[in-house]
C-alpha cells in the first residue's frame, strides 16, 4: 500500500494502523542488505588480484589460488598451527598479565592520589616509548625464547588498559559514592559497588585497544627471533622468497586480530549490558 | 500526634571553606539549627533556594561533618552513615549498571542481608512502589518517574528509622509530582514512616507535612515552625481545595515572605516554585 491510499484506514483501539507497508525508499535495499555490497565489493578485489597476479613474476606479488594452493600444504605439514600456536601462547599469558597489573595499577592511581603521583611519570615516560625500540633490550635480557614474547606482548597491551581504568576509576561521580556511602559502605564496598563496576566500559574499551597493540607487539617480536610464531614464518618464507607462503601468516594474523577483537567485543558487551542501547545508538 | 523524638538536631553549624583573595575564607550555610521530629511525623523543611537545606539533609544522614552542634537519632548521637536513617535523593542517584531489583537490594547487600531474604524484600518494596514489571529494567530505560520510585524503593527496602528525602520530586514534571506526591502520603500511611522532606515549593510542604520548618536563606535557620492539621488521608483535588489548605498556604507564603528572601534576592534561582 502506498501513501495516498492510507485516507479512509483508520487505527485500531491503540491508535495503531495494521498491514501497511512503510513507503520504500531508494536506500531501501541496501539498508536491508549490506552484506550484498561488502561480498561483491570483496569478490571485484579478488578477481581483480588474480588476473593481475598472475601477469606478474610471482616473487612480487602472488595471487590468490596460489595461496590457497599454500595454505592447504601449510596446514597438512603442520607448520601453521604450530607456528599460530606459539604465536597464541604468547599472546594469551602476556595479555593475561597486562590484565591483571593493569586493572590493579590503574585502580590504585585512580584511586590513590599518592599512588598515582608516584607511578605517573614512569607509565607517561613508557607510554610514549616506542616498545618496538625496547625489543633488543628485552631479547638481551631474557633470551629469544617464549619469555621476551610474553613481556612484549604485556608491555603493548599494559598501557591501554592501565590508562582506561585510571580513567574509569578516576571518572567515578562522587554523587553515586555518596549513594553508598550514605547507606554505611567500607572503603571495600565502595570500590566493588561503585568504582569497580563504573570502571568496567573504560577497561573494556582499553582492552579493545589493547589486543590490537598486542597482536602487533607479538608478531614484531617474532620478527626480531624469526625461529618460532607467525612472524617467524613471515620472515622465513620471505627470505626464501616464497611469496605465496608469506601471505598465509599474514592472512592468518588478519583473521587472528579480527577474532580477538570480535571476543572482546562480546566480552563487552556480556559486561556492560546497561551500555547496550548507547550502543545501537551508535551503530 | 505524640511520640518520642526520632530526630533531634541541636545548635547545627556548617561552615565549606573557599578561597577568597584574602585567603580562605569560611562561608556559613547553616547556623545555629536546632529542631527536633517525633517518631511518625512528617516534617518538611522550605526555604529559598540555597539556604542549605540540601546540607542538612546530608548532615543528618552522616555524608558532612558539623563545625558545632550535634545530631540524635532515638536520642544517640548520629554516628555515621547507616541504615537507620536513609537518603532520597534529588537526582535519584541509581546506580546505572544495576537493574532496578538490583538497586532496590543495594542498601540492604551492604547490610550484609542474606541473598533470599534481600530478593525477597526487594520485590516486595518495588511492588510497593508500583514498578512490578520492571525489576529487570535498567535506570536509562525507565522515565524520571519511575528512577524516583525506584531510589524511593531502595530507601525503604532499607528499613530504616527515618526518611530523609532531598527534593526528591523537584526534578519531576507536576504530573509526575503530584502522582509521587500521593504514592508517597500512602506509603508513609501504610508504614508510618518518619520523614523529614526537604523541599522548596510551598504548596508540597502543606499538602505533605504534619509540620513545616521555614528556614531563613544563607546562612540557613529555622525561623518558623507551622502546623498543618489537614485531616488524613489527603487527597490532591479535595485537600488541595479545602478552605484549611488555601488557609495554611497563605500563611505560610506569608512567614516566608516576611522572615526569608524568598520573593526577594536572585529571581533566576527558580524561588518562587508553584506546581
Amino acid at each position: 500500500m502506498t501513501e495516498g491510499t492510507t485516507e479512509g484506514l483508520r487505527p485500531e483501539a491503540d491508535g495503531l494502523i495494521y498491514g501497511l507497508t512503510p513507503p520504500r525508499t531508494d536506500e531501501a535495499f541496501l539498508v536491508r542488505h549490506p552484506s550484498v555490497i561488502r561480498t561483491a565489493s570483496v569478490l571485484v578485489v579478488l578477481v581483480a588480484w588474480e588476473l593481475y597476479g598472475r601477469a606478474l613474476n610471482p616473487v612480487f606479488l602472488s595471487y590468490p589460488v596460489a595461496i590457497a594452493g599454500a595454505l592447504v600444504e601449510l596446514i597438512r605439514s603442520g607448520e601453521l598451527l604450530q607456528a599460530t600456536l606459539q604465536t597464541l601462547r604468547a599472546l594469551v599469558i602476556g595479555f593475561a598479565i597486562a590484565l591483571v597489573v593493569g586493572i590493579g595499577i590503574g585502580f590504585l592511581m585512580g584511586r590513590y592520589r599518592l599512588v598515582s603521583l608516584t607511578l605517573d611519570p614512569f607509565v607517561t615516560a613508557l607510554y610514549n616509548t616506542p616498545s618496538v625500540a625496547l625489543i633488543p633490550l628485552i631479547q638481551l635480557w631474557f633470551g629469544l625464547g617464549v619469555t621476551a614474547k610474553v613481556i612484549i606482548v604485556s608491555m603493548s597491551a599494559f598501557f591501554p588498559i592501565v590508562i582506561n581504568t585510571f580513567a574509569g576509576v578516576h571518572n567515578t561521580s562522587q554523587g553515586l559514592v555518596d549513594v553508598v556511602r550514605a547507606y554505611g559502605a567500607t572503603a571495600r564496598q565502595i570500590s566493588t559497588k561503585v568504582v569497580l563496576p563504573n570502571s568496567v566500559p573504560f577497561i573494556m574499551a582499553g582492552v579493545r585497544l589493547a589486543v590490537g597493540r598486542a597482536v602487533i607487539g607479538v608478531v614484531t617480536a617474532e620478527f626480531f627471533t624469526a625461529i618460532s610464531g607467525l612472524g617467524g614464518l613471515v620472515i622465513v618464507f620471505s627470505n626464501a622468497f616464497a611469496t605465496a607462503k608469506l601471505f598465509v601468516p599474514v592472512l592468518t594474523l588478519v583473521a587472528l586480530g579480527l577474532c580477538l577483537t570480535s571476543l572482546a567485543k562480546w566480552a563487552e558487551r556480556r559486561l556492560t549490558p546497561w551500555k547496550e542501547s548507547e550502543r545501537a545508538a551508535a551503530r | 500526634m505524640t511520640g518520642a523524638l526520632a530526630l533531634d538536631v541541636r545548635n547545627v553549624r556548617k561552615l565549606f571553606f573557599q578561597p577568597s583573595p584574602r585567603g580562605p575564607a569560611g562561608l556559613l550555610v547553616l547556623d545555629d539549627v536546632s529542631f527536633s521530629v517525633r517518631e511518625g511525623e512528617f516534617v518538611s523543611a522550605l526555604g529559598p533556594s540555597g539556604c542549605g537545606k540540601t546540607t542538612l539533609a546530608r548532615i543528618i544522614v552522616g555524608l558532612e561533618d558539623v563545625a558545632a552542634g550535634s545530631v540524635l537519632i532515638d536520642n544517640h548521637p548520629a554516628g555515621p552513615p547507616g541504615p537507620d536513617r536513609c537518603l532520597v535523593f534529588q537526582h535519584y542517584a541509581l546506580l546505572p549498571w544495576r537493574t532496578v531489583l538490583g538497586n532496590v537490594e543495594l542498601a540492604m547487600e551492604i547490610q550484609g542481608i542474606p541473598k533470599q531474604e534481600r530478593r525477597e524484600r526487594a520485590r516486595r518494596y518495588v511492588e510497593l512502589v508500583g514498578l512490578t514489571g520492571f525489576e529487570t529494567h535498567y535506570p536509562h530505560q525507565l522515565s524520571g518517574g519511575m528512577q524516583q520510585r525506584t531510589g524511593l524503593a531502595r530507601a525503604l527496602a532499607a528499613e530504616p528509622r527515618m526518611l530523609i528525602m532531598d527534593e526528591p520530586f523537584g526534578a519531576l514534571d507536576a504530573q509526575m509530582r503530584t502522582l509521587l506526591q500521593d504514592e508517597l502520603l500512602r506509603i508513609c500511611e501504610a508504614m508510618r514512616v518518619t520523614v523529614l522532606f526537604v523541599t522548596h515549593s510551598i504548596d508540597e510542604a502543606v499538602y505533605l507535612s504534619d509540620r513545616i520548618l521555614v528556614f531563613s536563606a544563607r546562612p540557613g535557620r529555622p525561623v518558623a515552625e507551622l502546623t498543618v492539621d489537614l485531616p488524613h488521608p489527603r487527597g490532591q483535588e479535595t485537600t488541595r481545595s479545602s478552605h484549611r489548605f488555601i488557609e495554611i498556604r497563605k500563611a505560610v507564603s506569608d512567614v516566608l515572605a516576611e522572615r526569608t528572601d524568598y520573593y526577594r534576592g536572585d529571581r533566576k534561582i527558580d524561588a518562587v516554585h508553584h506546581d
